[in-house]
């Protein structure tokens, strides 16, 4: 077969009102990732309640995190913007003393025109202290999105050249050094000699340290160093990008990223399927041994071996089916995995679809179609919450992956629900975690079977409109 | 510009909203770019909340921001008055549209032309008032809305109901406690031998609120909604209102006594005295707590009160009159209705604050050191951070304070609940510190340590770390498994690379 008779992946974009949390979001996570830095978000009561009551963050991130809430004068241009961001970064400054402060913009300072990027470097240098713009904003950006404008943002900050000698550095750092006195060093320590000879790569995606370890180890067996990674545990340790390095994203809404550092830094992007899911993350690995000339080494194997350690999980999934409504741009990778596991999946929904920066990941979702011998799923841009539910009323899949919002009635109708949102926090990343995932996904179907006896499969009265 | 690590009362347009989706079968459309939607995660997940969330948002992106909203909102509204049929669709921007300056309201009127339901505009100021103060305007508008429309048709019903009766006003979706207060007055009525007329918003249907003016008297239980509802009602139509928060068992008295003076000038003859000592004297074990050994041992306990006007005004009544609770400060964020705070608390409590600065608060409980605090989730971390136990009695809303058993805080079930609440807060604390003067009676801790010393493997460097990653009560749990796993394939060393190989292999 050529690839012009192959079936093709139906693409529709339905422009409807959909649900999916603030970009501003990304501040839950990327302030505890970036260690020394403090994100300021400059908007109104209305992104501060979300963060503070559906995100639940405000109240434990309060050092490193507060609102610039916009009032009356601001909104009508009564005050002076950057006397007003002064006052507030001064305060900051001499409260917390960040490394750096993040301006996370919104809605309101869009609408409103704000020149933050005009605003920063100006104040950045009377207060002598780094300040990065990103606009995660919920004109043009959905839920994870707001990562990828605060690392395009940052990946203008990397250094172009190694600043200095590691002594020197560590040198300066003689003070730290003592501050954090009985703190080990906690990453993987990577000698030269068992690596192979390569260009520089930095991946870029924000995870959690263990993750972050997990896959620099499956890196390392295949003789591939990480020279950095985008975001650093600290802003003043981002990594050093110059023309030729080539960069990885380890997440697929990271598709500003990809082109800053592409355009601006003249970096080599490899695009490769997302490391989640075994198949996931041999292909990524395999995509980057191949750029680089390495022969993979007992990747089919460990693959081979991951699936062996969640064959129990499997067999409660396979030949079920499973609705995305679209939340996290995670969709596209997490629905490959679970066909691969054996499910099939009747819709993908997803806020936003860059087609080049998850080429890969497409095509493999079309090849795993194939070899699984399941229909291709429809990729729903966009998507219309009000006709999805519609859909599913008339498809009733096995499981819908969704947002908080839907959760609670879906289960009330008797249908299975996992929050998309979990999939965002839980660690998904790399071999070892992919159980993980299922563990997620069959949640819902072993509770059900624990409690299948007791007849409770509809709690709402009448067959209610959805 | 102001900066701002906590809000004790939301936006505007979260007020609106819960009026809207706590009437029965309306339906309310955003005008909001994504993300601002969150309203509906919010009533889904606390109020764990069976049915959809009758909100939809109307997405403003950066092709609206451009071009203005041209025919989206209209076909917005009218495609959700086909699907639902709702008998009335509110539309509301937020903090962010509303600096759009959209003509909203003829998208109204031009979506009334088509639409079968009712469509308003919620006529509100995003950026001078906040939740509460929507709430209770949204209701008002309503309300309004409905009496003029009835009174128009010539639909308004005559006279008052044959047997007394009553409008409890301000029961609404994501209230602190209202699903529980809800049932508590609806049994103190039936108890009074008072019908009831309407209860509102809570699961009302808009086509019920031309009967209002029918019940003898309204009731507001919360200061904060249904005030201006009552207001409204008052100078309209006549009714006259009771605005005492029937909270504490002093406070139920009086507010079951002003409810006999209004039914008594309207021609009925009721004496609930009797009922009143009854309730007091033998069923509420509230009153009967305060005359206990128990609450001796609270007297001239130092206590802090911070929270919404009514709930911390109710609460330092009763701490400082039912139980001899030393209340050294007594605050409320409603700056808005600060005088009302004022009057009511100045007699039972050394300071009054009035601030919607979280920071403030804290800084005055860290320097009166109370041996108990009584206000919302905010101050309870605070309480934690300090080691002072606290009891929370007001909004913001948290997951916690949507219990699936009855606790009400309202009435004489609601007096015996804040007892239960004052008197843990009180005893746990003491708990704590004998705790700490015994050096605590739970040993497990030790001895899972005393075996891990024991142990013949050994963590390198990394392993440890990435060990000490792990969160702390699953530990134990991971160093076992991947112990065992080590010593079953003979690893004398535990590294990075075992701890994995031993996941993937436990599938833990």
């Amino acid at each position: 077969m050529t690839a012009d008779t192959q079936p093709q992946l139906n693409f529709d974009c339905e422009t409807g009102n959909y649900h999916t949390f603030c970009p501003i979001s990304c501040v839950a996570w990327l302030y505890q990732k970036i260690e020394d830095s403090f994100f300021l978000v400059i908007g109104t009561k209305t992104c501060g309640y979300f963060l503070q009551n559906a995100m639940g963050v405000m109240i434990f991130a309060e050092p490193r995190y507060a609102m610039a809430e916009l009032e009356e004068g601001d909104i009508s241009a009564q005050l002076n913007d950057y006397e007003e961001l002064k006052r507030l970064c001064s305060q900051i400054k001499r409260d917390r003393n960040p490394s750096v402060i993040v301006w996370i913009g919104t809605c309101t300072t869009e609408i409103i025109k704000m020149d933050l990027e005009g605003l920063a470097p100006k104040l950045e240098a009377e207060l002598g202290i780094p300040i990065v713009v990103a606009r995660a904003n919920g004109l043009d950006y959905a839920f994870t999105q707001g990562e990828d404008t605060v690392l395009a943002a940052m990946a203008n900050r990397c250094p172009s050249q190694a600043p200095e000698t590691e002594e020197a550095k560590a040198d300066r750092n003689a003070i730290q050094k003592l501050l954090t006195f009985g703190r080990k060093k906690e990453e993987v320590q990577q000698e030269a000699s068992e690596y192979v000879d390569h260009p520089p790569l930095v991946l870029f995606g924000s995870l959690p340290d263990p993750v972050v370890t997990n896959l620099t180890l499956e890196l390392k067996k295949q003789g591939i160093k990480i020279d950095g990674w985008l975001p650093a545990k600290r802003f003043t340790e981002l990594p050093v990008l110059q023309e030729g390095t080539y960069v990885v994203g380890v997440n697929p809404f990271l598709s500003r990223t990809a082109t800053t550092l592409m355009r601006r830094r003249k970096c080599k992007l490899i695009g490769a399927p997302f490391p989640i899911g075994p198949d996931g993350t041999r292909a990524w690995i395999e995509k980057i041994c191949s750029v680089f000339g390495i022969e993979p080494q007992g990747l089919a194997e460990r693959e081979a071996q991951i699936w062996q350690g969640m064959e129990d999980y499997t067999q409660l999934i396979r030949g079920k089916s499973v609705f995305f409504m679209g939340d996290n741009l995670l969709e596209i990778s997490l629905a490959r995995f679970l066909i691969r596991c054996g499910m099939t999946v009747p819709e993908i929904g997803i806020p936003y679809m860059d087609k080049r920066y998850q080429g890969a990941e497409l095509a493999l979702l079309q090849k795993t179609c194939q070899d699984m011998g399941v229909p291709l799923p429809t990729i729903v841009e966009k998507p219309d919450n009000y006709n999805q539910l519609q859909r599913i009323q008339a498809l009733h899949p096995d499981l819908v992956i969704t947002g908080m919002a839907h959760a609670n009635p879906l289960e009330a109708r008797g249908i299975n629900t996992k929050w998309s949102v979990e999939f965002t926090f839980a660690q998904i990343h790399g071999f070892t975690n992919a159980r993980d995932i299922l563990e997620l996904v069959t949640r819902p179907l072993r509770r059900n079977h624990a409690l299948k006896d007791l007849g409770w499969e509809k709690l709402v009265r009448e067959e209610a409109t959805v | 510009m102001k900066l701002a690590y906590w809000m004790y009362a939301g936006p505007a347009h979260i007020g609106t909203l819960r009026i809207a989706s706590s009437f029965k079968n309306v339906h309310a459309i955003m005008h909001a770019p994504l993300g601002d939607d969150y309203f509906n995660v919010m009533r889904s997940m606390l109020e764990r909340e069976r049915d959809f969330t009758p909100v939809t948002a109307s997405i403003v992106d950066r092709d609206v921001l451009a071009r203005g909203s041209q025919e989206k909102v209209v076909d917005n509204i009218t495609r959700k008055d086909l699907e639902e049929h709702p008998d009335l669709i509110v539309l509301t921007p937020t903090c962010t549209s509303s600096i759009l300056q959209e003509d909203l309201q003829n998208f109204v009127d031009r979506a009334q032309l088509e639409a079968k339901g009712d469509v308003l505009l919620a006529d509100v100021n995003h950026y001078r008032v906040n939740e509460l103060q929507a709430a209770d305007r949204t209701l008002q508008q309503i309300v309004e809305f409905y009496l003029h429309k009835a009174r128009k048709k010539g639909d308004l019903p005559e006279g008052k109901t044959e047997q007394p009766s009553v409008n409890i006003i301000g029961i609404s979706t994501l209230g602190f406690h209202n699903n529980h207060d809800r049932t508590e007055l609806k049994r103190l009525m039936a108890d009074l031998g008072i019908q009831i007329n309407a209860i509102i918003p809570d699961a009302a249907s808009v086509h019920e609120l031309k009967n209002l003016p029918r019940a003898w008297f309204n009731l507001v239980p919360y200061r904060e909604l249904g005030m201006m509802t009552a207001r409204y009602l008052q100078e309209n139509f006549d009714m006259p209102l009771v605005d005492i928060t029937p909270m504490g068992i002093v406070e139920t008295a009086r507010c079951i006594r002003r409810i006999q003076q209004v039914l008594n000038q309207q021609g009925a003859n009721v004496d609930y005295e009797p009922f009143i000592d009854e309730q007091t004297r033998f069923i509420s074990q509230a009153a009967w707590f305060s005359r206990s050994i128990d609450c001796q041992n609270l007297t001239g306990k130092k206590a802090v009160v911070f929270g919404d006007n009514t709930h911390a005004a109710a609460m330092t009544k009763i701490l400082s009159r039912e139980m001899g609770i030393h209340v050294v400060l007594a605050g409320t964020y409603c700056k808005y209705d600060a005088e009302w705070f004022r009057e009511q608390v100045g007699e039972y409590c050394d300071q009054v604050l009035i601030s919607e600065d979280n920071a403030e608060i804290a800084d005055a409980i860290a320097r009166l050191e109370p041996a108990a605090i009584f206000g919302t989730q905010m101050e309870r971390h605070v309480g934690k951070r300090l080691d002072i136990p606290c009891g929370v009695i007001a909004a913001p809303i948290h997951i916690q304070n949507f219990p699936v058993g009855y606790k009400p805080f309202v009435g004489y079930e609601g007096a015996n609940q804040i007892v239960d609440l004052v008197y843990n807060s009180f005893t746990l604390g003491m708990e704590d510190h004998l705790l700490e003067i015994f050096g605590g009676h739970d040993t497990k801790e030790v001895i899972t340590k005393a075996v891990s010393a024991d142990s013949d493997l050994n963590w390198n460097r990394e392993a440890m770390t990435e060990l000490n990653k792990v969160p702390g009560f699953v530990r134990g749990k991971v160093k076992r498994n991947t112990e065992k796993f080590a010593r079953d394939r003979g690893f004398n060393e535990i590294t990075l690379e075992v701890m994995y190989a031993a996941k993937e292999a436990v599938g833990a």
